[in-house]
């Protein structure tokens, strides 16, 4: 199950996408992801899903695992949906009791439940295709401007791309807890809702000592190596826009202007 | 007490492009009573295969039956079967979690749906083994000791579930000599209290399963290479050696000695035996 968990992992390649400078992917996937609250016709909605598609094409990754990631949040989506779909007012389709199911209810719940979708499988194709060294040199840069009026954009980075680094790990680390605990007869699976929560105590509590251990270790041997935080400090690669981030950009571009402009017309 | 291992296969990321196998048709048995040392380069699949015998992993082909039990069955009771294996893992003082040392320990007990006499029994007498007092520590915080003595504690916690099956994945690594020996010493004393269980100890150290084990499983690349006594495994350190596992010292030793044209056997795994037959072939020696 822990090993589902792909959000925040890297899938090494060689693709157009893996290639493409980082700056140009976050903000790819931020407009990306504003655009999708912009959309609310089925036209826009569609464009929004053939764009990804295209691009998960691009990044040569397989689609199951891809699509592994959207297991874990499942619970949250159909929330979202269950939530959508009783809440607006419109022609009624379906009525349950006081509960009442109506056109627009289940439209929106629909458009909801594919946002959160794509807005999953579009970051973590962000992270897919990028290393998390990648990523972090990409926003520091991008953030660079803000530390002019005082945001420590070095720093923020920095925690960023320790907290990517360590997710693996992190779930390594529970799985092997879990699977000692369970070594001496610990039960994760049976019982009412207040014994699975009393289970969690033996896996929480060794998970936030061996987080603490890792945070100091990493700490100390940070500083072992002069590490003193940004200022003055140099990176080893140079970003710099190519031929094909410029297309991609142009691309993206257009992709936004006509999503802007449908939804302006409709 | 009987295991039997047959033809199991697991392939980790299965359907990816990272996919690997990490046991290829493994097949072998642990009689009665046996002390079997697992070695195998890092990677070998030794983790892997222990997880498996505790039914923690299932393997993707074969089968492993415990007493007669197919725990790798769809339906068994995995309880059942961790009743009777105790799976000590590496670095087990990071699973310690309870108030007290006492409740730590007791924790697999309990799990057991044992009484409360019988674990404070329990906890008092797996405490003893790792020589630990009971009195003196049963209250304090698991956290407040040092690195060995949580490791000790830790064993408690498995050794209090009296498990028939003993099953020791590293329990040195990162030990001092002295609480190596410590470790070693009490395996050795659970053993010797219930001659029909079984100890499965994996280790780096070939000095240890080659003073402890009765017979010793090689794995490399996730297959067994050979599965034998001591003294016919470590006979082959040509082969070991390609492998990138190494022979214990005294082999190696009456290996150089033999090379400098002493006649020394090299399947002597202890000191006082290698002294009475290095000082045998300088006396012998001295007239051929």
């Amino acid at each position: 199950m822990i090993r589902d968990i792909t959000l925040g992992q890297y899938y090494p390649g060689e693709s157009i996408l893996h290639r493409l400078d980082p700056r140009l992917k976050i903000l790819a996937t931020l407009a990306y992801i504003i655009l999708l609250f912009i959309v609310n016709e089925w036209i826009g909605f569609a464009a929004c899903f053939v764009f990804l598609a295209a691009a998960i094409a691009l990044s040569r990754i397989p689609l199951p695992f891809i699509l592994r990631g959207l297991k874990v949040i499942f619970i949250i989506i159909l929330f979202t949906f269950v939530l959508n779909l009783f809440m607006y007012d419109g022609t009624v389709l379906v009525r349950i009791w006081k509960l009442t199911i109506t056109d627009q209810g289940l439209k929106r719940a629909l458009f909801m439940a594919g946002r959160l979708i794509l807005l999953i499988i579009s970051s973590s194709l962000l992270t897919f295709t990028t290393t998390p060294i990648q990523l972090t040199n990409g926003l520091e840069r991008l953030m660079k401007p803000l530390s002019k009026i005082g945001v420590p954009s070095h720093e923020i980075a920095m925690m960023m791309s320790i907290a990517l680094r360590f997710i693996p790990t992190l779930l390594d680390e529970t799985d092997k807890i879990m699977k000692a605990q369970q070594a001496r007869g610990a039960d994760f699976e049976s019982g009412n809702i207040l014994h699975r929560a009393k289970q969690m105590i033996p896996i929480l509590v060794p998970l936030f000592i061996s987080a603490f251990r890792i945070a100091q270790d990493m700490a100390l041997a940070m500083e072992a190596r002069c590490y003193r935080g940004g200022e003055g400090r140099t990176s080893m690669t140079e970003m710099r826009f190519r031929k094909r981030d410029y297309i991609t950009a142009a691309v993206l571009l257009l992709f936004a202007a006509g999503i802007i402009t449908l939804r302006v017309l409709i | 007490m009987s295991i039997e291992v047959r033809h199991i296969t697991h392939i980790y990321n299965k359907g990816l492009p990272q996919e690997s196998a990490a046991l290829r048709d493994v097949s072998f048995d642990v009689a009665d009573g046996e002390f079997l040392g697992i070695i195998g380069h890092t990677g070998s699949g030794k983790s892997t295969l222990l997880q498996h015998l505790d039914g923690l992993l299932k393997p993707d082909e074969g089968q492993i039956v415990i007493n007669g039990v197919d725990i790798t069955a769809p339906k068994v009771s995995l309880l059942a079967v961790r009743k009777q294996i105790g799976l000590v893992f590496q670095y087990p003082e990071y699973q310690l979690f309870d108030e007290t040392v006492a409740a730590d320990v007791a924790f697999g007990p309990r799990n057991l749906g044992l009484d409360q006499e019988e674990i404070e029994a329990r906890v008092r007498e797996s405490l003893r083994l790792v020589n630990l007092d009971y009195e003196a520590i049963k209250d304090k915080s698991p956290f407040d000791f040092s690195g060995g003595q949580k490791r000790r504690i830790a064993m408690a916690g498995v050794l209090a579930m009296q498990p028939r099956v003993l099953i020791l994945d590293e329990p040195t690594a990162g030990l001092d000599p002295r609480a190596h020996r410590d470790v070693l010493e009490m395996i050795r004393q659970y053993h010797a209290a219930r001659p029909d269980s079984i100890i499965i100890l994996v280790s780096h150290n070939m000095n240890d399963i080659a003073e402890y084990a009765d017979r010793v499983l090689v794995l490399d690349k996730g297959q067994v290479i050979f599965h034998d006594t001591p003294k016919e495994v470590f006979a082959k350190s040509a082969e070991l050696r390609a492998i990138g596992l190494d022979i214990p010292d005294l082999a190696d030793l009456a290996e150089k000695l033999t090379a400098r044209g002493f006649t020394v056997p090299g399947d002597l795994f202890t000191i006082p035996e290698m002294a009475r037959a290095i000082a045998a072939a300088l006396r012998g020696g001295e007239g051929a």
